[in-house]
């Protein structure tokens, strides 16, 4: 999918679930392909007893990556310019995933190509935000 | 991160790709790739977080040899819970024994692509404290890495801010809150 500047309005919403029911067969997947083996995310026994968390919980950067995928989807493939936020609640298995994108601004990049501006967040069923974030990315005219 | 050499693989980008719940074949299939509008296989945009894979001091990997402070016998493969200043934990962001992932920023200067052979080097950023309503004071530590190929380009500059905290994150309390987290994950 590539987005066209006169398709886009600001304040327009685009979402899609990106985690259903996540699995703690999903965080140890993502532990092994990134190299984060921090036990709070794999080892129940250590995120329980040591740690002192009620279970083990998804790498922030899971979640980010589940939300990269939707704004890759929503954008198309190697056009993003920036992605970035903040995690602001733990994800937990079982969780269920949706992330909002919102375009902000419409703009043209140092190359005067057309770019758009999108507020990102990730939130869970019970609608609490779990990364709040931004992106840009380059589309069509 | 630090990683002197890290290559960009076909397998590592595929089971990445899977780990995040992507089946876009852009990841995967080099004829779909070819045929696309990037031209040839690419990495998801989060997929530089496991250069940590290639950095030879990252905390977060079990070593040959030594003693782990994940389960085994015992619930941590260490005597006591390292949650002080001796535990094993990546700079900057990441989480550690009580260190949390709070923030995290990419710039993109080109898609990374398969074949590449980037070298990442991190630099520290700013560093500062808050009290946190669920867990203590925080301590928040911000670095910079700069992922580059084979010439020497740019290809992703990556911000990443890290908190310590005192004490784990507490679940009872407000499930929204200020910015000064974390509420989060590593």
């Amino acid at each position: 999918m590539v987005l066209e500047a006169v398709d886009l309005n600001v304040g327009q919403t685009f979402s899609a679930v990106v985690a259903e029911n996540l699995s703690r067969t999903q965080i140890v997947q993502y532990a092994g392909a990134s190299g984060d083996y921090n036990p709070l995310h794999t080892d129940e026994v250590f995120a329980t007893q040591v740690a002192g968390y009620p279970s083990v919980f998804a790498h922030g950067m899971l979640t980010m990556g589940c939300t990269g995928h939707m704004l890759t989807d929503l954008v198309g493939d190697g056009r993003l310019l920036t992605f970035g936020g903040r995690f602001t609640s733990q994800v937990w298995p079982g969780d269920d995933l949706t992330t909002t994108a919102t375009v902000e601004a419409l703009g043209r990049d140092d190359a005067g190509r057309p770019t758009v501006e999108l507020a990102v967040s990730t939130t869970n069923q019970d609608g609490v935000e779990v990364f709040a974030g931004y992106a840009t990315a380059r589309i069509e005219d | 991160m630090a990683a002197k050499r890290f290559p960009v693989e076909a397998g590592h980008v595929l089971m990445f790709a899977r780990s995040i719940g992507d089946p876009n074949p852009v990841y995967s299939e080099p004829d779909h790739a070819a045929a696309s509008e990037v031209g040839s296989l690419i990495a998801p945009p989060t997929f530089v977080q496991a250069s940590a894979q290639f950095d030879p001091d990252y905390g977060l990997r079990p070593r040959i040899g030594r003693p782990w402070f994940g389960s085994g016998r015992t619930p941590s493969g260490l005597q006591r819970p390292r949650t002080g200043d001796d535990a094993p934990r990546p700079r900057g962001g990441g989480g550690g024994g009580s260190g949390l992932h709070a923030e995290q920023h990419y710039t993109y200067h080109r898609p990374v692509r398969v074949g590449d052979v980037l070298t990442a080097s991190t630099t520290p950023g700013k560093r500062w404290e808050k009290q946190g309503r669920r867990a203590g004071v925080l301590v928040f530590s911000e670095s910079i890495t700069e992922y580059r190929d084979a010439d020497g380009e740019l290809v992703v500059t990556a911000r990443s801010v890290g908190v310590r905290t005192e004490r784990a994150v507490s679940t009872d309390g407000p499930t929204e809150g200020p910015a000064d987290g974390p509420k989060e994950a590593g």
